[in-house]
């Protein structure tokens, strides 16, 4: 595991064919690790008929956005650090 | 209105619309799965009569527990399948289900804004408005406007958390114990709890002595 709860993040602002589950209203946002949830299958690759391994890290982010703060579950993959 | 046989009297789109290429979709889906080995057959039918014998008087028997025990109020929050497990609920097939506790100063709402995420093991199957489209981008992009929708009227004080179930977490809020119902015993309780104020856009019934 990367990050720990507090660790400012930012979520790589890439474009990505097929499935994924990030979504496109915090990318290249930036916000704080909540929680650390655990390890979990890559859904990217599980949803083609692989196993998803490695697992990845999946986190909750808090992102201040306008209107209310948000909370988003986020694969570490798709984490840099922030500022 | 259509002319089909009718034995109710309001007038109404027909029904079966596009619902008769969507089945003919998923029976071809399902008979594709099972040819490959992906599922057995039979295996579609048994999840779709767990999912549809869920209700969310488990979620609500979770908060009216959490309501009058404050160790298990602590063990939800901090694990709500363990939680789930103590109680003899059965909280699904999902790694983890996470409970968040709406208080005076923070009210919670949940949304699955790339599809329907819902916490369908301890809620049963999601409201048709959860899945659509308008509730999935307005819950970020005006929650409180949605929240007005729905009657609720958070006030400029209380902080308004929005909970994205983008992965394999499920989440579930734990309302405000209503005011009036310290008399109140938790089966009274669980009552009071609705699907509505455990996705977060309402409040829990007020108690009839209230009403009354």
């Amino acid at each position: 595991m990367t990050f720990r709860v507090g660790d400012r993040v930012r979520v790589a602002d890439r474009a990505h064919e097929g499935h994924h589950r990030t979504p496109a209203y915090v990318k290249g946002h930036s916000g704080r690790i909540e929680r650390v949830h655990g390890s979990f299958t890559n859904p990217e690759t599980r949803a083609y008929g692989s196993e998803g391994l490695p697992e990845q890290v999946l986190y909750q982010v808090a992102f201040d956005l306008d209107p209310a703060r948000t909370y988003v579950d986020v694969f570490e993959h798709w984490l840099e650090e922030g500022r | 209105m259509s002319d089909h046989d009718h034995d109710h009297d309001h007038p109404h789109e027909p029904i079966a619309g596009d619902q008769g290429s969507v089945a003919a979709r998923a029976r071809a889906l399902e008979e594709l799965l099972v040819e490959k080995g992906v599922v057995q057959r039979g295996d579609v039918r048994r999840n779709v009569d767990w999912l549809v014998s869920r209700s969310p008087a488990d979620g609500a028997r979770l908060a009216a527990r959490a309501w009058v025990d404050p160790g298990f109020r602590d063990r939800l929050l901090e694990d709500a399948r363990a939680a789930a497990l103590d109680l003899g609920l059965d909280p699904g097939p999902s790694p983890v289900v996470v409970a968040v506790e709406n208080t005076e100063q923070v009210h919670h709402i949940v949304v699955c804004t790339l599809c329907s995420c819902y916490p369908r093991a301890l809620l049963g199957p999601p409201p048709a408005w959860y899945k659509s489209l308008p509730y999935r981008s307005r819950a970020v992009s005006d929650p409180r406007g949605v929240l007005e929708e729905f009657g609720l009227d958070l006030g400029d004080g209380v902080e308004l958390r929005v909970l994205d179930s983008t992965a394999d977490i499920r989440y579930l809020v734990v309302p405000r114990r209503p005011e009036g119902t310290d008399d109140l015993g938790e089966e009274e309780l669980a009552a009071l709890v609705t699907r509505d104020s455990m996705i977060g856009v309402a409040e829990p019934l007020a108690p009839a002595s209230a009403i009354a």
